[in-house]
């Protein structure tokens, strides 16, 4: 088996087995090859299926080789190098080792050709992320990682049932399109739902995600929810459901967005939000409308992850990353929030900025096949990201009222993480093609026509101007130091009041029941306790001579019940 | 070696600190909205829905969309938020 027949996901795997081994310049210059190894590793890859393994009469395909495997392969690969620059700053290795084996369990889910691979890395990407979450070092951190852990193992246990309900209904377990109506069809698909943040499931991304360490937000962005928009691209593609499920997840966390305070959590509402786009994609269908998700997912992943990374410098250096605190920082950092501008243009879909070569795909895809209200939403939620990912997230944090706050710039590994997102961000704006190219199907899509950039910066001008004079005018509401209730309240208060009133009531209805019955229990407790006690009747013991004459008595009440029978 | 924050200079102040020039790109968003407006007007539109064809359909919606968003969320607020320590008593 040669190299070539391996996941690429193992390159990873392996070698964060073997970075807490090394110190120091080495540790560092290892942080950097071994994605630049799983590039290389990738580049070899062939069309095809590769590395079967034969289980339980069953035969397994760790890595199937096509255009959205690759696709996927290119981009978390990329996120990893990204990610691991960012992190050179540590001395623990714990968080690079732990982002490593998580992105490479992204990696070998992306090219797992049968269920059970893909159960395997699906359930390795919750052991190996939850370890990121931790690494924020607080109590709450810890908490919100239970919390994380629990979800993403219940979505690993459904695709395991799916998988094995599918086998039993169709004696395979191949990883192919399965739609609602196949056995199994909504076990999978809750399972990729509740990693995919679908709305009401939603809740663990904006709950852990803030709560990790600067670097492990930036591992965390990238990879969990795309490889949950991959499993449902390629087992729920014109799924119809999908489209108004992609619709609310576009529309209803910018709601919650503006009113955030905490400025990482305002990225993981519009994580979510951009993560609607892609689900739209994936339901209408159409080779346009997918090959918009997989470009959207490509673009997504870098912009979110500059974005995540310039408020992970922000906490880094000034010790906070909410709205309230902060202001004024650009005298301090002023690369840093070059590099977040560049980020958030790009997420808004300005044009010359990759969001708009990629979002506009899903757009016109909606728009062409008369999905009016779904288009309308989608417009609406373009409009709503640039409100609060384009401006509010710059402008909180580095414009606004100056706090006072005066830091050094972010470290140099973290601005040369950044800068290679950022020219990732101009160059696939500048130059779409090399995206379109690698994308699944043919592309013959030109995002550039004068009317549709018009549109696009009417859009984004005058949401411009609606913040301006909402700002002008103070109705804005302002940053306040609290935090906001969202659907987990059902089942962190709500839930846990049900379950302590249940507990109470059934503890006083014992008293009360013991109460009643006392007296005449007292008794019969007595009774039993007297014969259980260390000379009770039952209890003690009794020599050997008394028990020979029991048994000789019984066998005489034997022999004479024996005789009185006959 | 840089002197401690207490001991230096105050700070100049940098173009943004004054009101003027904020009140400048206040305005200059302004302006460049009316400027799209009138681009369209030179434009040969290829668009995808009906609705595309209005006269500043996108820049109207946006802004109406923006200022709903707004206004909505702040109503929003008043039902969800809650003091920071919220969960650690329950």
């Amino acid at each position: 088996m040669t190299i070539a027949e391996l996941s690429p996901g193992l390159t990873l795997i392996v070698g964060s087995l073997l970075l807490p081994l090394l110190r120091g310049k080495a540790r560092s210059a290892y942080m950097v090859l071994l994605p630049l190894l799983g590039l290389v590793h990738l580049s070899m890859l062939a069309t095809g299926e590769f590395g079967v393994v034969d289980f339980i009469g069953q035969r397994l395909v760790t890595l199937r080789v096509d255009r959205w495997s690759m696709l996927f392969g290119w981009i978390f690969m990329i996120a990893a190098l990204i990610s691991a620059i960012y992190a050179l700053h540590l001395r623990s290795p714990l968080q690079a080792s732990a982002g490593f084996a998580y992105a490479g369990s992204a990696i070998g889910a992306v090219f797992a050709g049968d269920l059970i691979t893909l159960f395997i890395f699906w359930e390795l990407t919750a052991v190996t992320s939850v370890l990121l979450v931790w690494a924020g070092g607080t109590v709450s951190a810890y908490r919100a990682g239970m919390r994380y852990f629990i979800v993403q193992i219940t979505s690993g246990m459904l695709l395991f049932f799916g998988a094995v309900i599918q086998y039993k209904a169709t004696g395979s377990l191949a990883f192919e399109h399965i739609g609602l109506d196949a056995p199994g069809g909504w076990l999978f698909f809750i399972a990729f739902g509740i990693k995919c943040a679908f709305p009401f499931m939603h809740t663990w991304l904006q709950d852990a995600y803030p709560e990790a360490s600067e670097v492990g937000t930036v591992f965390l962005s990238a990879f969990t929810t795309k490889l949950a928009v991959y499993a449902l691209a390629r087992g729920f593609a014109g799924t119809d459901l999908l489209i108004p499920i992609g619709a609310i997840m576009t529309a209803f966390p910018i709601f919650f967005a503006v009113i955030e305070n905490d400025l990482r959590k305002v990225l993981a509402y519009s994580l979510n939000n951009q993560l609607g786009f892609m689900v739209v994609g994936i339901g209408i269908g159409t080779e346009l409308s997918l090959n918009g998700t997989a470009a959207h997912a490509f673009t997504h992943i870098i912009y979110k992850a500059l974005l995540f990374m310039s408020m992970g410098a922000v906490l880094y250096r000034v010790g906070t990353a909410k709205g309230s605190e902060l202001g004024g920082l650009y005298k301090s950092m002023p690369l840093t929030t070059v590099f977040c501008i560049i980020g958030a243009a790009s997420i808004s879909g300005f044009p010359l900025f990759s969001g708009f070569v990629s979002k506009s795909m899903i757009l016109s895809a909606a728009g062409q096949g008369a999905y009016l209200m779904t288009w309308v939403t989608l417009l609406f939620a373009s409009a709503g990201v640039f409100h609060h990912s384009g401006i509010k997230i710059p402008y909180f944090a580095f414009f606004g009222h100056d706090s006072g706050k005066r830091c050094k710039e972010a470290p140099v590994n973290m601005l040369i993480a950044m800068g290679i997102a950022a020219i990732l961000c101009v160059g696939i704006g500048v130059m779409p093609a090399p995206l379109y190219a690698i994308l699944p199907y043919p592309v013959a899509y030109e995002p550039y026509t004068a009317s549709h950039v018009l549109g696009q910066l009417q859009l984004l001008m005058f949401s411009a101007l609606a913040f301006s004079i909402l700002m002008w005018t103070h109705v804005y509401p302002p940053e306040l130091r609290a935090i906001n209730l969202d659907f987990d309240w059902f089942w962190r208060v709500a839930l846990a009041s049900v379950w302590r009133l249940g507990t109470s009531f059934w503890l006083s209805l014992r008293s009360a029941t013991a109460r009643v019955l006392g007296a005449r229990c007292a008794d019969c407790f007595t009774l039993i306790s007297r014969h259980r006690q260390a000379d009770g009747l039952l209890i003690r013991s009794w020599p050997t001579r008394s028990m020979a004459m029991w048994v000789m008595v019984m066998l005489l009440a034997y022999l004479l019940v024996y005789y009185l029978g006959r | 070696m840089k002197k401690p924050i207490n001991q230096r200079q105050p700070e100049p102040k940098r173009w943004l600190d004054h009101p003027r020039n904020v009140r400048k790109i206040y305005f200059s968003v302004w302006i460049g909205c009316v400027i799209l407006l009138l681009l369209e007007l030179l434009i040969d539109k290829h668009v995808e829905t009906a609705a595309e064809h209005w006269f500043g359909f996108h820049g109207f919606f946006g802004l109406i969309a923006c200022v709903a968003l707004v206004l909505a969320a702040k109503l929003l607020r008043r039902v969800i938020s809650r003091p920071e320590d919220y969960y650690d008593h329950r």
